[in-house]
């Protein structure tokens, strides 16, 4: 080992939230260059979700949809593009569990940094992961399937703005539950219970006036509701606005909710 | 002493898990630019005052300060100005070596250019250059526990925090990671380091401190403690029985002042053996030309240091022999011999 030579070590002042942002994202390029590493990992976000609209469409939408397949691609996608985003973030809780039980994290916490930026770096990594589901979804059900956006560019890309910005916030619910959780088996286990009743007990997959009215009420207050009408609405035509101020209702409540228990149950696990 | 020599200063420090009262009224002060070592058996306690020093951890009551700032006021100021290396090595498997260093440096506001140097800088001076572009998992064991050690590097801390730095590494390497300590305590780094072994205690440490049951049970140099223990031993056994006279005698002229060489008769030994205390590893050189000028072969020739045990007998009046290492060192050995593994 030879002898050290010295590089500065300068250290602009400037703390608070733009030190947050420029911590978490210095942390998102770590999960990113993870995610790089175990491109795997991204089968949750581009084979599962075609496997889904496929199985639903040819398998299902016949009979749901009276023979008329091309019209239930039209209905299932904009739906299914929301229920993937939400069902993207489960992985987020499990790799951050293992992340932890590894010591990495033990690394951050003796490190200057705001105890809040692992989690929103790994967060915001999550970027990449619902932008892919959104990508795969539409390309393949477009190009392959014979879904056509009946709007436009710019609604299209609202749809996609919307989807991402929903699971950001959504995904907090499963940062929260890998903090809580003993094991990342059980993080998907605790994860799947919760994401699977909303996500069917919607209208993603048929009319709620189909549903019996106990599984209406509930449809009625799922936050997977308002979304997958605006996302209809965005792509295939009807109306947004309503639905639109709901789902960012609900945006706020799950942040306001869920940020400060994954953190406090952050810093408790320490 | 005034205070501000001391970069660690503790007092009272309780911290308890469940039943288990992990710290129960600790003090703990280090001077500046100094090592101390924190010795103790698993449990002690060891871990846990690490974890508080370094902010990971709150401690149920007391006061410490590193650095001069308040550990339970401004925890964020003192993660400025220290580093730590943990038990289990902390790097991401995923990254390689130059990514995991460069994440620290940007975590630490270095900038992009400056981050890129220092790794460039701590990975040739911890001699994993060329593993620099390899994912952190295909490293070996040592390299990884360098790794981590430079991690905790990358700021220039002040304070330097290692918990049982070289548990799990082999002899060769864990004098590679003594050498490290050494260099980080001359430019200027104060180093408080838990270990299991008296011996890495003893090379590294200006002062130690034994932790038992969550409390300090004695705070010490090395000499020091080492009088209060009793010396080392020396144990030769001839392949002939019959010259053990002669290896009394020989044993005899190496001997600590006031001790004499004596035949292993203790309960449990096994016989046709003698020792003797001795003040060094000097012993060693002596008599091993000794034994060939007399043509006595051995079985074995061990130099037994007082292990923690004793350390433990001698400080509390009781045995713990159940999870205690032994340290135990094998001489340079003429003939068939025995070495006792090292621990």
């Amino acid at each position: 080992m030879s002898t050290m030579t010295l590089t500065p070590v300068t250290r602009p002042a400037g703390g608070g939230v733009t030190a947050l942002g420029r911590h978490s994202l210095a942390l998102a390029q770590r999960s990113l260059i993870k995610t790089t590493r175990t491109p795997e990992a991204l089968i949750d976000v581009t084979i599962q979700p075609v496997i889904f609209l496929l199985l639903f469409t040819y398998l299902f939408g016949g009979a749901i949809a009276d023979g008329n397949r091309h019209a239930y691609l039209q209905f299932l996608l904009p739906g299914m593009l929301a229920q993937s985003v939400a069902m993207g973030g489960m992985a987020l809780g499990q790799n951050l569990n293992a992340d932890i039980e590894k010591g990495v994290f033990d690394r951050f916490r003796s490190l200057p940094i705001s105890r809040a930026a692992p989690l929103v770096g790994a967060v915001l990594a999550d970027v990449v992961r619902y932008l892919t589901v959104c990508v795969v979804m539409l390309g393949f059900g477009t190009i392959v399937m014979g879904f056509r956006v009946e709007t436009g560019v710019v609604p299209t890309l609202a749809a996609v703005a919307l989807s991402i910005a929903f699971g950001l916030c959504f995904c907090w619910i499963s940062v929260w539950v890998g903090m809580l959780a003993r094991s990342s088996g059980a993080v998907q286990g605790i994860m799947f219970l919760l994401v699977l009743p909303l996500s069917f007990g919607s209208d993603v997959y048929v009319r709620t006036d189909t549903l019996p009215e106990v599984v209406q009420s509930f449809v009625a207050v799922n936050p997977i509701t308002p979304l997958v009408a605006t996302i209809r609405g965005l792509l295939t035509g009807g109306p947004v606005a309503g639905p639109l101020t709901t789902t960012l209702i609900w945006m706020a409540g799950l942040l306001a909710v869920f940020v400060p228990l994954a953190l406090r149950a952050y810093a408790r696990r320490a | 002493m005034t205070t501000e020599d001391l970069v660690v200063r503790a007092e009272g420090l309780r911290k308890r898990f469940g039943k288990t009262q992990a710290l129960d009224g600790v003090d703990l002060s280090m001077r500046r630019g100094t090592v101390l070592g924190v010795l103790g058996p698993n449990g002690a306690g060891k871990t846990t005052a690490v974890r508080v020093l370094a902010t990971l951890l709150r401690p149920d009551s007391g006061s410490a300060f590193v650095a001069g700032v308040d550990v339970l006021r401004n925890p964020r100021e003192v993660r400025r100005r220290v580093g730590l290396t943990g038990q289990y090595a902390s790097v991401d498997e995923d990254l390689t070596g130059v990514q995991n260093l460069v994440l620290i440096g940007r975590l630490l506001d270095l900038s992009g250019r400056d981050a890129r140097r220092r790794a460039g800088e701590l990975l040739e001076w911890f001699d994993l250059t060329e593993a620099a572009q390899r994912p952190a998992k295909t490293y070996s064991g040592g390299m990884r526990r360098r790794l981590d050690l430079a991690a905790s590097l990358v700021g220039r801390p002040e304070v330097i925090f290692l918990d049982e730095p070289t548990t799990g590494l082999d002899p060769a390497k864990r004098e590679d990671m003594w050498g490290v300590v050494r260099t980080q305590v001359t430019s200027g780094a104060s180093v408080l380091l838990t270990t299991q072994y008296l011996e890495e205690a003893d090379a590294l440490a200006d002062e130690i401190v034994v932790v038992d049951h969550g409390r300090v049970i004695a705070h010490d140099t090395p000499d020091g403690l080492k009088r209060r223990v009793g010396g080392q031993t020396l144990r030769v056994r001839p392949s002939d029985p019959s010259r053990l006279p002669d290896v009394l005698r020989l044993l005899d002229a190496v001997a600590a002042r006031g001790t004499s060489a004596s035949l292993d008769e203790a309960a449990g030994s096994r016989p046709g053996a003698a020792s003797v205390p001795v003040t060094g590893d000097e012993a060693l050189g002596g008599l091993i030309p000794a034994l060939r000028a007399d043509r006595i072969e051995v079985t074995e020739l061990a130099l037994h240091l007082p292990s923690l045990d004793e350390v433990f007998h001698s400080l509390t009046g009781r045995r713990k022999a159940d999870d205690l290492p032994d340290g135990t060192r094998a001489g340079d050995l003429p003939g068939p011999a025995k070495a006792e593994e090292m621990v």
